[in-house]
Formats: structure tokens, sequence, C-alpha cells
């Protein structure tokens, strides 16, 4: 993986108002793998008694980063949204309070309809991540807004 | 102090809304909760920072499982007095359709506890329970109290 350029990921990440609000970046990107980070911050402690991270802080994180290596580089993100189908994590332990938590993600398979992705998540060493996670993404689903009359992706 | 210990010296011990003040994650996503009887709902009003996909738009994958694993959790710190909050061990969750920019409603079920672990189910629904828009389940590990 190398350093983000002017890649279509690194912007998307600004575009996406969940994302900026938890103040996600992109660390390094490279053919169907990426990495993110999101920085320690007080309003995403999930425990007052250990001043850890909540879980879905990492969720964020986690479903962000297998997104964005689910989707084929030639498929143009304003053409075709894609949809998670499920995701699963395991948590290994828990993020120490003050550190910026990374994720890798790899997409390992697409087939025409769907992308197989696996990503992880880790504090200061890859080699002891703090959570693992397995995720399936529709490819290709349509991206049409739900007022102006057609309805768009669900079900 | 502990928090679920403060709040039951305080006489809250049961009232999820008061836990939920403590939590700043909580805060930060806009997370409420109803209880009625034995159940809790949980409630998230929609929220620009929530979105996760401005073309529909939609609510980020992150944020329905960060409500799902939080709708798990508060209905297990209902029926089970613990000395901190559950950990979760796993989570799995179902993307079942768009959850759009609407008011989302969760409520989740304890399919077993033990005593060190719980396996719950959770669902989310906006405009209908019959059309959840997200479903998941997890394990959880307890530390009770008795």
């Amino acid at each position: 993986m190398s350093t983000p350029t002017e890649h279509d990921i690194a912007t998307s990440l600004q575009d996406v108002p969940h994302s900026r609000a938890l103040g996600m970046r992109l660390v390094a990107e490279g053919e169907d793998e990426c990495e993110l980070a999101v920085p320690y911050a007080e309003h995403l402690v999930g425990d007052p008694d250990t001043g850890v991270i909540h879980g879905g802080a990492i969720t964020a994180l986690l479903d962000n980063a297998a997104g964005m290596v689910a989707r084929p580089k030639d498929m143009p993100r304003e053409v075709a949204a894609i949809a998670t189908l499920d995701l699963r994590i395991d948590y290994m332990g828990a993020a120490p309070p003050g550190k910026p938590v990374h994720a890798r993600a790899r997409c390992f398979k697409r087939t025409s309809n769907v992308a197989f992705v696996r990503a992880f998540a880790f504090v200061d060493e890859p080699d002891n991540p703090i959570a693992t996670c397995t995720a399936t993404f529709m490819l290709g689903t349509r991206n049409t807004p739900f007022h102006g009359g057609e309805q768009a992706v669900s079900s | 102090m502990k928090i679920l210990q403060q709040l039951r010296d305080e006489g809250r011990g049961e009232d999820l809304a008061a836990l939920l003040k403590h939590i700043p994650y909580a805060r930060f996503i806009g997370l409420q909760v109803e209880q009625q009887g034995n159940e809790v709902i949980t409630v998230l009003p929609f929220a620009e920072h929530l979105i996760g996909n401005i073309n529909l738009p939609a609510i980020h994958g992150g944020a329905v499982g960060a409500m799902l694993e939080m709708t798990a959790q508060l209905q297990l710190i209902y029926d089970t007095a613990c000395e901190r909050l559950p950990k979760t061990v796993d989570v799995s969750f179902d993307y079942l359709r768009s959850v759009r920019g609407m008011t989302t409603y969760g409520r989740a079920i304890v399919t077993r506890r033990g005593r060190r672990v719980a396996n719950v189910r959770a669902e989310l629904w906006q405009e209908s329970r019959d059309k959840p828009v997200a479903a998941g389940h997890g394990h959880f590990l307890l530390s009770p109290l008795d």
C-alpha cells in the first residue's frame, strides 16, 4: 500500500458526513486494500468507567474501510452504489484510550454481484488486532434518491 | 465510582435514559430510549452527521451497527444487574433495507443469558415494525452482581 494521492477514496471520506464527524482519514491504499484511521476523541467514549471508545465507532471505521475496497476501481461511485449485506465483527480487546484506531481492509473476491471483504482494526501493532471483521456487499445497486419518484436500493 | 453502581445508589438503576446521558458516544449519535413495561425501545432521531450515503440519503452502516449494539446492551442492562457495562464479544449485522433520513427505532431480546455470557438479538425499523431495516445478534460478556 502507498500513501494516498488524489484518488477517489481520499475525497469520498470527506463527502460522507458520518465519516467526517468521526474524523476518519485515509492512511494508505493499494489495489483492493486500504487503511483508515479514527483519532481518539472524548465524544466517542462508550464506557465512562474506562474511557474506551465505543464499539460503534470501530464498527463505522471497519464498515467504511470494507465498503471502500468492495467497489471495483472501474465502477465510479456516481454511477452505482454498493450496499452492505452483512457485517460481522469480533472484538478481541479494548482500544487503549488516547490513541487513534486504524483499520485495514482487503477485498479478496468479487463475483458479478457480490464482493467479499475482510478487515481488522488495531491500535499500535497490526499483529495485535483489537477487532476483526468479515463483510459482504452487493455491487451495482441503483443509487437513486428516495424523493423524486423512483425508489432506490432497499431489499 | 462505576457508572452502573452510581445510578443504583441514586435509585436510578433501571433508568436507561440516565445511563445514556453518561455515555459520550450515545450523546454523539443522539441515541434516546423509551421504556414501556419490560420492553426497551431505542430511538435515534435523524441527524445530518449520521449520513453515510449523501445521494440517497441513508444513515451510515456504522451508525446502524452501533444502534443495534447499544439496543442489545441496554436490554441486557435492564434485564440483569451488572457491575460493569456488558462487553461485546462479537456482533453480526444484516442490512435489510436502506436506513433512510428519518427516526429509527430499535428493540432487542435476550435469547439466552448465562452467568458470563449472553446471546442477544436486536432489530431496527423506521416506518413500520413489520419492515425491519436492520437486524443483528451478538454475544456479550456479563459481570452479574448476584
